[in-house]
């Protein structure tokens, strides 16, 4: 086993690392820049080295400075956590190149999954199902012969799309011509690539993923399927597992094609192949992640098995330690990601300093944070604060205690998404296992029409607002200067403050 | 001490009075036995005829929430009797308003100019946090009087970033 692993990444996914190697035996290296030095990776870590300022261009995703790291400290391997440098080619190649093992799959297969019409042409030669459409871009003519083919509704998609850019839907053939133009121009003007191919759009598609594991000697197995259909512009909001639809007839049909796609993409280690499910429950190849995911933990708990151990492990050459037919489920898991935005105001992100900070805890809960209390959270990176994971007998069990898990997390001092999963964990569609990935836009606009009652505790919330305002005042001397704090010398008396403050303006 | 608590449109008059070791507080003129203990991390625990409630204190810049449970109360409060609150309720749509920010973050954009004639809504500075790009917008009709800030800036929650009046 590696004595010393370089973990690049910040935040929960850094620590949960950190975790798996001090319980490995392995000495954890952290890195972080200037506004991390507080951060929770960096004090949990056995060493930990600066590599560079804030933004993460000159930090977290410094090649040449990270292994410069790793190079003094002589780290034997790096893991690259999700985002960041995690699905880098050129980073796997740069540690190939100075001697330290990547701790992930290998760069070409990183490459064939990056690319969307590469991944599309080798899956399908590999016989994975796909959305039907065409693989390659297409002329006016010929998208519109495609769209007759496949079936109204099509999406019309930019082969060098992303970000919902370059992306049309067509519902009719009248449409057909306008959409192609308008996809085409805005792809050549946001990406110069006027490329465009069609595909059949399916209709509120669920969002349901395989978790696969390769070993470097050829063995590929799967570890059962994630449910990720709860989620807000692409973003997944709650992951669990298993699937409310997936039986295990479906279930070992879908593990076959994504240890297929594995196998054929010459996949090591941990990854993720994504695929929509339709009304019928056909699935289609979406993507592959090539890393380890977000919402890896509602897999764990299901399964029994520690997936950053096993990375480990597999990146040191060993062979898988069980087969398929040793990989059994126990039970239902449900994870909420919780983040620094306001779901009361169209989720703006809220960075500061958490002033407290009380935790969940008891049977079945688990929390992977990157956060304490007293810490600032910075305004330089992703809104994640942390996981909240719970584990069940069944499924409305598991939604139970998610809502009790939840009545006691609280986070003071910024704001958070926490209200919204109650009303997720309530609403009678997410209950019913009716999910999709419009499930979470519709619950929002619904709530926007016609929000919460008031009810009979708003008088003790009276109450306790008045006692926060007496117990305030009594320590801060005045009740709620203003911040902006001009008058403040000492020896100017509150009311005088008040007056430069508030009641005068310099015009 | 009298506080006047508005939540959801609803005035509430709490009168609290402080006795050596507990608080004595009547509601809208009723009285209440309340047994209070501040607990850690700013919690207080109210218990109330038998029944325990933990309330959570939620302040984000400028704004103050109640936390009951998984219930969430926008409360405002107002000591009658103090100078500031009385200006406040006093204040309406004339004259100054200012373009604050929500929260920390970076200026991206300064959309707006001095001198710019704004519609409320239109968008007058641009600020970046967690990856993300937000618009904050006029309050009202008016000119733009004033830019605080400049692109590239750091600004903390609550800070003024233009005056449009």
């Amino acid at each position: 086993m590696f004595k010393k692993v370089l973990i690049a990444n910040r935040g929960e996914i850094a620590v949960r690392v950190i975790r798996a190697c001090r319980e490995m035996g392995i000495a954890s290296v952290a890195i972080f820049s200037d506004i991390d030095r507080g951060a929770l990776h960096v004090t949990q870590a056995d060493e930990a080295y600066l590599v560079g300022p804030a933004a993460a261009r000159e930090s977290y995703l410094n090649i040449a400075k990270i292994l410069e790291v790793a190079r003094r400290c002589r780290a034997e391997a790096i893991h690259p956590g999700y985002g960041f440098l995690s699905e880098n080619a050129a980073f796997a190649r740069a540690c190939a190149e100075a001697g330290v093992k990547f701790i992930g799959p290998p760069p070409s297969a990183m490459e064939l999954m990056g690319s969307k019409t590469r991944a599309r042409t080798a899956m399908q030669e590999a016989g994975v199902p796909m959305v039907p459409g065409s693989a390659k871009g297409l002329s006016l003519a010929e998208a519109e012969e495609m769209a007759v083919k496949v079936g109204f509704p099509v999406m019309i998609k930019a082969a060098a799309g992303g970000g919902g850019k370059g992306m049309r839907l067509v519902k009719t053939p009248a449409e057909m011509k306008s959409g192609f133009e308008t996809a085409q121009s805005e792809a050549l003007r946001s990406f110069n690539d006027g490329e465009i191919y069609v595909e059949k759009y399916i209709e509120d598609p669920r969002h349901i993923e395989i978790q696969v594991l390769g070993d470097e000697h050829g063995n590929v197995i799967y570890l059962g399927e994630r449910e990720c259909s709860v989620q807000r512009r692409h973003q997944k909001v709650i992951e669990e597992a298993p699937s409310p639809i997936v039986d295990e007839d479906m279930r070992q049909r879908m593990g076959a094609v994504a240890v297929q796609a594995a196998k054929s993409a010459g996949y090591t280690n941990a990854g993720t192949i994504e695929f929509l499910v339709d009304a019928k429950h056909n699935f289609y190849f979406l993507e592959m992640n090539t890393r380890l995911q977000v919402e890896h933990p509602v897999t764990e708990l299901v399964t029994g098995l520690d997936l950053v151990h096993l990375q480990m492990r597999i990146a040191c050459g060993e062979k898988l330690p069980f087969r398929q037919e040793d990989v059994t489920f126990r039970g239902h898991a449900i994870e909420c990601r919780i983040y620094a935005e306001d779901p009361d105001n169209n989720f703006f992100p809220s960075p500061g300093k958490i002033t407290s900070l009380l935790r969940p805890s008891g049977p079945g809960v688990r929390e992977d944070s990157g956060v304490y209390q007293d810490w600032k959270v910075p305004l330089d990176y992703d809104p994640m604060l942390s996981k909240l994971i719970i584990h069940a007998a069944d499924r409305p069990s598991a939604i139970a205690r998610m809502r009790r898990a939840l009545d006691e997390y609280f986070v003071g001092g910024i704001k958070t998404n926490l209200s919204l999963f109650r009303r997720i964990l309530e609403h009678p569609d997410f209950v019913a296992g009716r999910i999709d990935t419009g499930f979470l836009d519709r619950l929002l606009t619904a709530h926007a029409a016609a929000p919460d009652p008031a009810n009979g505790l708003a008088e003790i919330a009276a109450v306790c607002a008045a006692l926060f305002a007496a117990t305030a005042q009594s320590t801060n001397g005045i009740n709620d200067v203003s911040k902006s704090g001009s008058g403040r010398s000492p020896g100017v008396s509150a009311w005088k403050r008040v007056a430069r403050t508030e009641g005068v303006r310099d015009e | 001490m009298m506080y006047e608590v508005t939540i959801a449109e609803q005035l509430y008059r709490v009168e609290l009075t402080r006795t050596a070791e507990q608080w004595k507080c009547r509601l809208d003129g009723r009285e209440l036995p309340l047994d209070v203990v501040f607990l850690q991390n700013g919690a207080l625990s109210l218990l109330l005829e038998g029944k325990s409630y933990e309330a959570k204190q939620e302040t984000v810049g400028t704004e103050t929430n109640v936390v009951i449970g998984h219930e969430r109360f926008g409360a405002s409060v107002r000591d009658p009797r103090s100078f500031r609150s009385r200006l406040r309720a006093g204040a309406n749509e004339q004259g100054v308003k200012k373009v604050t920010a929500p929260m920390p973050g970076k200026v991206v954009r300064i959309v707006a100019k001095v001198g710019d004639q704004v519609e409320a809504g239109q968008s007058v500075v641009v600020i970046e946090a967690m990856k993300m790009q937000n618009e904050l917008k006029a309050p009202k009709n008016g000119v733009v009087k004033k830019i605080n800030v400049a692109e590239g800036a750091a600004v903390e929650a609550g800070q003024s970033l233009a005056e449009v009046e």
